[in-house]
């Protein structure tokens, strides 16, 4: 059974139709990339599957159950945590309380010393540990962007929603996210839905590709057949272009 | 079990590793030092100046109890709460009632602030909470019918003439060195000081005090590692209810006297503070308020033409108007940039 099931999700904001009958699964222990234009619904998927918008219609279920009565506060009990595009840390906490916040919604009755042990793992695993003290505000983009992972990593998530983690990012980082998204997979056997604009980075580490466009799903498959597929083409080049172009 | 176990049972945090930021900038702090530098070469040459600052120092803790009490609601629910005032009298009103019952000042004191604590909770969960997502203009609305009832709720069990409360003090007086001090204003000073350590202690170290920066902070992203926001911000609501119950319980033994108007002068004290220090800065609003209790009082001495104590009230206002047109963001807060 897939650990992410997406069915038939409609969604409008008054008059737009911002998804409509949206489906696709996600099996577990698989990274996916969600890919497609601006504005075709990538960060609107991100935000049905943890609650933050109420769908209008459809159903979505991990591992089997369905989320639709979960308020999003308890979205991460069921193993599902997530980063933001634009990140949405705690800008006047510390590195260290930022990934705090998310260690102590594991158990309330954690003790201090081992929520601290990990949420310090977490930023070992991402290599910022050294800045754990700092105020998180004033770091630059890409290493607020990690500080993000670790704390969507310190609750151990079955299914991780990474938005754009490579936004921002430099030549040299992008190479390192995507040994770190590797290891997620293969050591911690985790399950990473990602929406990403770097394609190099997605048809690298995907093992699936869905391809969104106007808030529908207009293909999807392994990698090496959503680059050659004409659909997605047009969707990412535009009609016009390949017709003067053939 | 060591301590650090015990703390770490209790949800106490590691106390160790922080740095403490105010937030303000080299200028601001640069001003600080020059009004402390002041006010103590002030005070050692002037006894008077002496007194006129300790009486001032305590009545800016009152002001800063309740500037407080707006910052903590302003950061859970970015509005202004215009019932704060009328909040902290109704909740003074309670412990008056218990007075009466016979318990001690300070028994009455700590019930209260249970009450006041709960209270403040119900009101957010009850009128805040259904209003908010609508417009921050109908939050506003609701704490300002929230005002009108608690008036009308004082008078109606109190009625209107003025009511005495044991005093938590007692009257003597201490004299060091010429310098004549109040048992009042010090208790006044040191209650104040108490609870703000107290609020501080808890927001940086305690589980919940940070799930409740985060809740505030960063809602969306709080609710998704799990925080349950909208009950911090009820006990944001709660705290600042508490905080507010404070300041009305230390108005009362500075006027001698207990009637339904005696927060609204503080209440305006109270948004000059607040909005000097910059809204959202807890330490700014605290700094501010004793600042201002302290110029108030100075200037009531030696303020020429400015002396008259009516005028009190206008200097404030003068304050607050004056912040918003040079440095609308205050001492203390940031200028909000907002990137979309």
């Amino acid at each position: 059974m897939s650990l992410l099931s997406v069915r038939n999700v409609h969604l409008r904001f008054g008059g737009i139709t911002a998804l409509e009958d949206v489906s696709f699964d996600v099996e577990e222990g698989t990274t996916a990339g969600l890919i497609g234009p601006n504005g075709a619904g990538k960060t609107t998927i991100f935000n049905v599957i943890t609650r933050l918008y109420r769908l209008d219609e459809g159903d979505v279920l991990v591992d089997g159950s369905s989320l639709l009565r979960t308020p999003p506060s308890r979205v991460i009990r069921h193993g599902v945590a997530r980063t933001f595009q634009n990140v949405e840390l705690f800008p006047t906490m510390t590195v260290l309380e930022n990934v705090l916040v998310g260690a102590h919604t594991d158990s309330r009755f954690e003790r201090e010393r081992s929520a601290r042990r990990r949420a310090t793992e977490a930023l070992e695993l991402i290599g910022i540990d050294e800045l754990a003290s700092r105020p998180a505000a004033g770091l630059p983009f890409g290493t607020l962007k990690r500080i993000e992972l670790a704390r969507a990593l310190v609750s151990k998530p079955r299914l991780l929603l990474l938005d754009e983690p490579a936004g921002g990012l430099n030549h040299r980082e992008v190479e390192e996210l995507a040994v770190l998204l590797g290891r997620l997979r293969d050591q911690l056997k985790m399950t990473v839905l990602l929406v990403e604009h770097h394609m190099g980075l997605v048809m690298k580490i995907s093992d699936h590709v869905h391809v969104l466009n106007f808030g529908r799903m207009i293909a999807n498959g392994p990698p090496q057949e959503i680059q050659r597929n004409p659909e997605v083409i047009e969707a990412y080049l535009g009609g016009e272009l390949d017709e003067s172009a053939a | 079990m060591s301590v650090y176990e015990l703390f770490g049972r209790l949800g106490i945090r590691d106390l160790g590793a922080r740095r403490i930021s105010t937030g303000a900038s080299v200028p601001v702090l640069a001003l600080l030092v020059a009004g402390a530098v002041f006010l103590a070469v002030g005070s050692l040459m002037s006894s008077t100046f002496a007194e006129l600052t300790v009486s001032g120092v305590a009545q800016g803790s009152v002001f800063a109890s309740l500037a407080l009490a707006l910052v903590l609601i302003y950061r859970a629910t970015e509005v202004v709460n215009f019932a704060q005032g009328e909040m902290a009298m109704g909740t003074t009103y309670i412990a008056y009632q218990f007075t009466v019952w016979g318990l001690s000042y300070w028994a009455a004191f700590f019930a209260t602030l249970a009450i006041a604590f709960v209270a403040g909770v119900a009101v957010q969960q009850l009128v805040i909470r259904p209003v908010q997502r609508k417009s921050v203009l109908a939050v506003v609305i609701v704490t300002i019918g929230l005002l009108s009832l608690i008036d009308g709720v004082v008078l109606w069990i109190w009625g209107g003439d003025p009511k005495f409360m044991p005093a938590p003090f007692g009257n003597s007086v201490y004299h060091v060195g010429g310098v004549t001090m109040s048992l009042t204003d010090l208790g006044t000073i040191a209650v104040s000081i108490a609870t703000v350590v107290v609020l501080w202690l808890f927001f940086q170290f305690t589980k919940l005090g940070l799930a409740m920066r985060a809740s505030a902070l960063r809602p969306a992203a709080a609710r998704l590692v799990g925080v349950r926001v909208n009950w911090m911000l009820a006990l944001g609501w709660g705290f600042a209810a508490a905080l507010g119950a404070v300041s009305g319980l230390l108005t009362e033994p500075n006027q001698f006297v207990l009637s339904p108007t005696m927060m609204q002068p503080i209440l305006i004290y109270a948004f000059a503070a607040a909005v000097l220090g910059g809204l959202e800065s807890p330490v700014g609003a605290v700094i501010s308020g004793i600042a201002l209790g302290v110029f108030l009082n100075l200037l009531g001495q030696y303020g020429g033409y400015l002396k008259d104590s009516a005028l009190r009230l206008p200097v404030a206002f003068a304050v607050l108007l004056l912040v918003l047109l040079v440095k609308p963001s205050g001492l203390f807060g940031r200028a909000a940039v907002r990137k979309v």
